[in-house]
């Protein structure tokens, strides 16, 4: 079932709807992403790129079409839902560490419980992920007491602790102050430059730029142009895209 | 060990103040407060004279002090005491070995514990219920305790020996003190002879350890998807919280003697053990559902994104949180459950008030010593739940539940 080889798409999504109660948030979304590609994804708010990022690991429900990651197919059935969870990770805006528990414990948390890993390979990891991620000194703080872009890199570190073969980020320098936003695109660069699948739902056009395979610009539910950098930045077809860019870009 | 190093860092104490500091920052910060300290200061202080002289030499504590056995254990035959006994002497080893395994807090516990003991053990009363006997016990037990933290603190020790021995010990306290019908050594002992402290702790401490786990599932009962497992929580919870403790003792005691069958009764102070257990589980489980309340939706969700499941989400992330916010109401309700616990008088079983009363009643001479025994009964009640507060505000300390979060 597993996609081991470069050729099989790792993730496959065919019109994919979603609706919070009768609001139409996805209206049809398709989307195929190979393994070791980095997808950015951008526009405006309330367009829906949370939504459709979140239901790839079912954070959202979507109520039709078809979603595919790894070769799992997402539907009702919750060991499905456990497999495809263990196979991707998340960061989010607000990092979402666990306040009551130190940095080491977060990200060894899932792996020993989820993963069944014994405690001192799951620490062991623990610290090579945060020396990848430049903050091997924080280990034993609680994330009240790290900076937002530390705790960030935390996050991601407890993310690819579970060794996931796709990793997902929803606007994850949207909540820092700018003198942050850096070290964690640096991190976010080298992990892209490693070889992981990212998903990415930024307005960083730089990190797009550098690293980027292709770019998706969702409105109103709906990817209304995709492409590489290249052609969205240089030669971009719809107007929308046009007025979106110039505006974001003027900063 | 290295996530307890982390604790530590966070654990430290804050420096107190210099005396002459803290009487002018806390009675003469402001002229109001300073005229209020100028007033009120010799009232207080002539009150406290007037009470110290009192108790040293108009009152009689002949009440109190004649029968240090029945205010411990009631009636609880002499000949088999050293069961409670060995069960506080194994809670008092334990208590040393926490202290010594993890500090912080049990250390204030430990000592207050110890103190006491030294204090019982040279008491100068010299009535033949406290003889010589006694006193090695309860000097012993200092040394007990001592003995403990030694090993506490012993490389070999784990926290999870200590746990596991903690886990033990009710069990091992429950069968000791029940012992068993027709054995030599352990013959069994009505609980209708059970008295005293020994009650009020039994009752307390089994109903916190019993009523909180209860508590928390009715919580989460209530905020279930399951109708049915949803209703029943809420007319559970509702219910109790309806109804005041003396009925629900009542409840216990009669309505569930009727109608069980004689041979399948329960006995009279488990009765009264469950009714307490439930009583405080209702008011449990409302705190622990506002903390369940205040824990935000992101922490289930990142708890998702890394795979983990409704009930490891639950144990290791949801109910963590949801309990260090409402810490200080859940101990409060401990507070409350340890006092509530005198009502258990009226369905005839002797706790520590319980026994103050008899031994009033007893003799027409003690009728006029009642003041000295309520006092006594109140400050054992006052320096116990004092102690819990205090507990409760250096563990919240040590959580951060102000702080972080
Ligand atoms: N739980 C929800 N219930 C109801 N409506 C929702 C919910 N979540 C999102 N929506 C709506 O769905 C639409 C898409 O939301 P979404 O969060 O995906 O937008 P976004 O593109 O991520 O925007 P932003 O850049 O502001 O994060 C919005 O109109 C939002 O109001
Ligand atoms: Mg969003």
């Amino acid at each position: 079932m597993t996609s081991e080889t470069t050729n099989e798409p790792i993730i496959i999504c065919q019109d994919v709807h979603k609706w919070f109660d009768d609001f139409h948030a996805l209206c049809g979304i398709s989307m195929v992403v190979q393994p070791q590609e980095v997808i950015v994804i951008f526009g405006p708010s309330g367009s829906g790129k949370s939504t459709f990022i979140r239901t790839l690991n079912r954070l959202e429900e979507h109520q039709r079409g078809q979603i595919i990651v790894d070769g799992i197919e997402l539907s009702h059935d919750v060991r499905n839902i456990e497999r495809v969870r263990m196979e991707t990770g998340m960061v989010f805006q607000q990092f979402n560490l666990f306040p009551h528990l130190s940095v080491l414990q977060n990200i060894t948390l899932a792996p020993i419980w989820v993963r069944k890993w014994s405690r001192d390979k799951a620490e062991e990891v623990a610290m090579q992920l945060l020396e990848r991620v430049g903050i091997p000194e924080q280990a034993l703080k609680f994330p009240g007491q790290l900076s937002g872009g530390q705790q960030q890199r935390v996050a991601i570190a407890r993310a690819l602790a579970m060794q996931p073969k796709i990793m997902l980020f929803d606007e994850p320098t949207s909540a820092l102050d700018p003198e942050m936003i850096k070290e964690v695109l640096d991190v976010m660069v080298e992990l892209a430059q490693s070889g992981m699948t990212m998903l990415v739902v930024t307005h960083e056009m730089g990190f797009a730029r550098a690293v980027a395979d292709r770019m998706y610009f969702f409105d109103e539910g709906l990817i209304v142009e995709s492409g590489t950098p290249d052609d969205i930045f240089h030669n971009p077809q719809e107007d929308r895209t046009k007025l979106f860019l110039s505006q974001i870009l003027q900063h | 060990m290295t996530s307890q190093q982390a604790t530590q860092e966070v654990l430290r104490p804050p420096q107190p103040p210099g005396l002459i500091k803290w009487i002018r920052d806390n009675l003469f910060n402001s002229w109001f407060n300073s005229l209020l300290t100028v007033i009120f200061l010799p009232i207080v202080f002539f009150a406290v004279v007037n009470i110290i002289i009192w108790a040293f030499t108009v009152a009689d504590w002949r009440a109190v002090t004649q029968f240090p056995m029945l205010y411990a254990v009631g009636q609880y035959p002499r000949d088999e005491v050293w069961r409670v006994g060995i069960g506080l002497s194994a809670i008092v080893f334990l208590l040393g070995a926490s202290w010594g395994n993890w500090g912080g807090l049990l250390q204030s516990i430990s000592i207050a514990f110890g103190i006491a003991f030294a204090v019982f053990a040279i008491l100068p009363v010299q009535h033949d219920q406290l003889d010589l006997n006694m006193r090695l016990y309860l000097g012993g037990n200092v040394i007990l305790l001592l003995l403990g933290y030694l090993i506490g603190r012993m490389k070999a020790v784990k926290g999870g020996h200590i746990v596991i021995g903690w886990g033990i010990v009710p069990f091992l306290a429950v069968f000791l003190l029940t012992g068993r019908r027709g054995s030599e050594l352990l013959p069994d002992v009505a609980t209708t002879l059970w008295g005293g402290l020994l009650v009020t702790f039994l009752l307390s401490a089994g109903g916190i350890l019993l009523s909180f786990p209860i508590g928390v599932a009715l919580a989460l009962g209530r905020r279930s998807t399951l109708p049915v497992v949803k209703a029943f929580s809420t007319i559970f919870i509702e219910t109790i919280r309806g109804v005041p403790l003396i009925t629900i003792l009542f409840m216990f005691s009669i309505i569930l003697a009727l109608f069980l069958p004689a041979e399948s009764r329960i006995d009279r102070l488990v009765r009264a053990l469950m009714a307490v257990t439930f009583f405080s589980a209702a008011y449990s489980a409302e705190n622990v559902r506002g903390g369940l309340q205040a824990v935000p939706l992101g922490q289930i969700e990142a708890a998702k994104a890394v795979g983990m499941n409704g009930l490891q989400t639950m144990v290791f992330i949801v109910l963590p949180q949801a309990i260090r916010a409402v810490l200080p109401a859940i101990v409060g309700q401990f507070i409350a459950l340890f006092k509530d616990t005198t009502l258990v008088v009226i369905v005839g079983i002797n706790d520590l008030l319980g026994i103050g009363r008899s031994i009033i009643n007893s003799d027409p001479e003690f009728v006029q010593l009642q003041l000295e025994v309520y006092l006594f009964i109140a400050i054992v009640y006052w320096i116990f739940s004092y102690l819990m507060s205090l507990a409760s505000r250096r563990l919240e300390a040590a959580l951060g539940v102000s702080t972080k979060l």
